[in-house]
């Protein structure tokens, strides 16, 4: 407990301490804290949770801000620039002083490859500005605006290069987070809610109503799930809008999402319906919706937290395997998975490895998740004897 | 069936709670476990009735079926509180409700029995609240007032479970039970998860409760010493059935049941005098679930005979006040305390 001494205490449970501020010692607040005050002290001790969740809500700032982020949209092309490698940024000017800037590219083809080759033309630096006016887009769909992060005049800046079609990759990307960060979380909302419902109904009725329902999971849980979404995606209108495509490949990711999360349930409420703190309840004569909401559910949302952190990250897996091999999201949306599709041939690879760069993205935003999850699980676990 | 001239508090006849067993992929039903099978007992209003019996003898399935917590199988339990006769067993609704407010449970874990996410006075309000009998300030003032009385101070209302010991938490629970001020507690092994030093002042908070106000016990326990020193009565369960009931000094000095005679050779002595006399009843109880077709005990009775593996015997009254159920109750004489 010693370590929750070093821990700031919130202030509204300071006030109910007739004591004065200073005789307060920390084990006092200890005992006033409520147990989501013990996971949040809990939780901040785990260092690599704290840094997962710190950058995970920057990588979901910056999809929420892409069109300010990333200098061009999505769909800029620049002809001339076909699979250009990221642009380098030099920091020290030639004279001395320091400022970000770039050169020019000029390109020729290979004879012998019939490749591109692209070299810096060093004769005209353009430097690098912040806040510049750019393509218009609307600003959170709010109102519209030019005003980009940053952005070089004069000369195109692709920070992670670009693909065959001359699109710079670098607003292609947190175009794409946006998609792909989100259907994690719009999917396992939508597995949430079926796992929590049905769980919590097998849990709490058992008997018939809880064999059958466990039975179907028994039986969702036997499909193998990549043919099952292939075959459901394949099925779907191709001509359908983005956004209604982009719920359908949700629900699809769902279907078999929720099993786990049921079980979880459960088994939480199989395991606390038996708590003498329940009984203590029945016999004061609450409800069931008392013993259910105040009794039940808050001994476990900690725990639904957790397989919720951790089934992020899959439904993220999911949606970019699906949007590689083409049965996700489709053109021209754009998800780290679309992304990935131009890295399908192994020329690609090779001649642009650039185009690989979403394959990171997704790989930091899984183990984060896993890092964030860790750390609720630790923090959660030890009142759950 | 007690001869005392008021009628009882409660009163429960030929009680049961079967627990169905099923077995097998399609989850038929194979049979029950008999946890309580046939219990009849009185309750008089202000005493204390100690049961006593080993793990798995059915003391808080009874327990719990007294303060309906558990449907029972079959029987009856009567209980007559402020001119009102209550069917427990078919109670409903609002009749229900206001048995709940006279019949409450003190429940053995102290850990368990509080929800780690509730305050105490979250805790201890709770059945004000659930059963409208207060709220907001008076909720308030009722919780200070009773866990003024269990020995716990104001500072501690806002306080969660974990910052309690074993002794504190148990003093929570006893003020959940106290709070409505009910007729008659059942109090499921108070002590038994204490520490003997904290089991003492447990147990002398219960008697003072008792005394201030006129409360009824139903003290369930497997330890023998525990239950002498607060029961006046004192019933004694084996597999699921009374095997014995009696006044206190009857019943420890003079038992008449076999397995009451074992139960009590195993309290520890103090005086050197009366050690090196353990008796020891060897082999475990029977099966609830496949119960013998004589007497219960007679797996591990040393005086057993032929009658007590052909018939099962009956509680009957013998001697003033006693209820036995041995077929050879008359004939033996047995070694008390």
């Amino acid at each position: 407990m010693s370590a929750q001494e070093s821990v700031a205490v919130s202030s509204e449970t300071a006030q109910q301490t007739p004591i004065a501020q200073k005789k307060r010692s920390a084990e006092e607040r200890y005992y006033y804290a409520s147990q989501r005050e013990l996971i949040w002290w809990r939780f901040t001790r785990h260092k690599a949770a704290v840094f997962g969740a710190v950058v995970l809500i920057v990588l979901y700032l910056c999809a929420l801000f892409a069109d300010f982020l990333s200098p061009y949209s999505m769909d800029t092309r620049f002809e001339g620039y076909q699979a250009a490698p990221p642009t380098p940024i030099h920091w020290i000017r030639p004279d001395g002083g320091f400022q970000p800037y770039i050169y020019g590219l000029q390109r020729k083809l290979d004879q012998k490859t019939f490749k591109w080759i692209y070299t810096e033309d060093t004769s005209k630096l353009y430097p690098l500005r912040f806040f510049v006016r750019g393509e218009e887009y609307k600003f959170l769909g709010l109102f519209k605006t030019n005003i980009h992060l940053f952005g070089v005049e004069g000369a195109p800046i692709f920070v992670f290069g670009t693909d065959r079609l001359s699109r710079d990759l670098f607003s292609r990307i947190w175009a794409g987070a946006r998609i792909s960060l989100s259907i994690g979380l719009v999917g396992v909302f939508i597995s949430f809610t079926l796992g929590v419902i049905l769980g919590g109904i097998s849990g709490y009725f058992g008997g018939v109503v809880d064999d059958a329902i466990q039975r179907v999971i028994d039986f969702l849980l036997a499909i193998p799930g990549l043919p099952l979404w292939m075959t459901l995606s394949a099925a779907l209108p191709r001509d359908w809008p983005t956004l209604k495509m982009y719920f359908a490949i949700t629900i699809i990711l769902s279907v078999l999402g929720w099993t786990g999360l049921a079980r979880v349930v459960r088994g939480k409420i199989l395991q606390l319906r038996e708590e003498d703190y329940t009984l203590a309840a029945i016999g004061a004569g609450a409800s069931d919706w008392r013993i259910i909401t105040r009794h039940l559910l808050p001994g476990f949302t900690s725990h639904l937290i957790v397989s919720i952190t951790f089934s992020i990250p899959a439904m993220i897996l999911n949606e970019t395997a699906l949007s590689f091999i083409g049965l996700g999201i489709q053109p021209p949306a754009v998800s780290w998975g679309t992304l990935l599709q131009d890295a399908q041939n192994l020329t690609a690879v090779a001649q642009q490895p650039w185009l690989l760069i979403p394959a990171l993205f997704v790989i930091a935003t899984v183990i984060l998740f896993n890092f964030v999850g860790d750390g609720l699980r630790d923090a959660a676990d030890p009142y759950q004897r | 069936m007690a001869n005392h001239t008021q009628e009882p508090l409660l009163e429960v006849r030929d009680l049961k709670k079967w627990f169905p067993v099923s077995k097998g992929f399609l989850q038929r039903q194979t049979g029950f476990v008999k946890a309580v099978d046939g219990v009849n007992l009185d309750v008089q209003a202000g005493e204390t009735l100690g049961i006593v019996g080993e793990s798995g003898s059915g003391k808080t399935t009874l327990g719990r079926c007294i303060t309906r917590l558990y449907m029972p199988t079959g029987g009856k339990i009567i209980m007559r509180a402020d001119g009102e006769t209550m069917d427990v067993s078919a109670l409903k609704g609002k009749e229900l409700s206001a048995f709940r407010k006279r019949a409450q449970t003190i429940f053995q874990d102290p850990y368990s029995s509080l929800n780690p996410r509730m305050t105490v006075l979250q805790t201890v309000g709770e059945p004000l609240l659930v059963n409208n009998v207060a709220k907001g300030k008076e909720l308030e003032d009722r919780v200070t007032e009773i866990i003024l009385q269990v020995g716990l101070r104001v500072e501690h209302l806002q306080r969660y479970p974990h910052s309690f010991s074993g002794g504190q938490r148990q003093r929570i629970g006893i003020a959940r039970a106290m709070v409505l001020n009910p007729k008659l507690v059942v109090a499921d092994e108070p002590v038994s998860a204490l520490d003997v030093s904290i089991q003492a002042q447990i147990l002398n908070l219960l008697l003072d409760l008792q005394q201030k106000y006129q409360l009824t016990y139903l003290f369930i326990s497997h330890a023998m010493s525990v239950v002498r020193y607060v029961s006046d009565r004192i019933a004694v369960m084996y597999a699921g059935k009374l095997v014995e009931l009696g006044p206190k000094q009857e019943l420890l000095s003079h038992p008449k049941h076999p397995y009451t005679e074992a139960l009590l050779a195993a309290v520890p002595k103090t005086s050197q005098r009366k050690r090196g006399m353990r008796l020891v009843s060897a082999g475990e109880p029977p099966d609830l679930a496949n119960l013998p077709k004589g007497c219960v005990f007679v797996s591990r009775c040393k005086y057993a005979a032929e009658i007590c593996q052909e018939q099962a015997p009956v509680l009957r009254p013998l001697g003033s006040d006693s209820f036995v159920s041995c077929h050879l109750a008359e004939s033996l004489t047995l070694q008390g305390i």
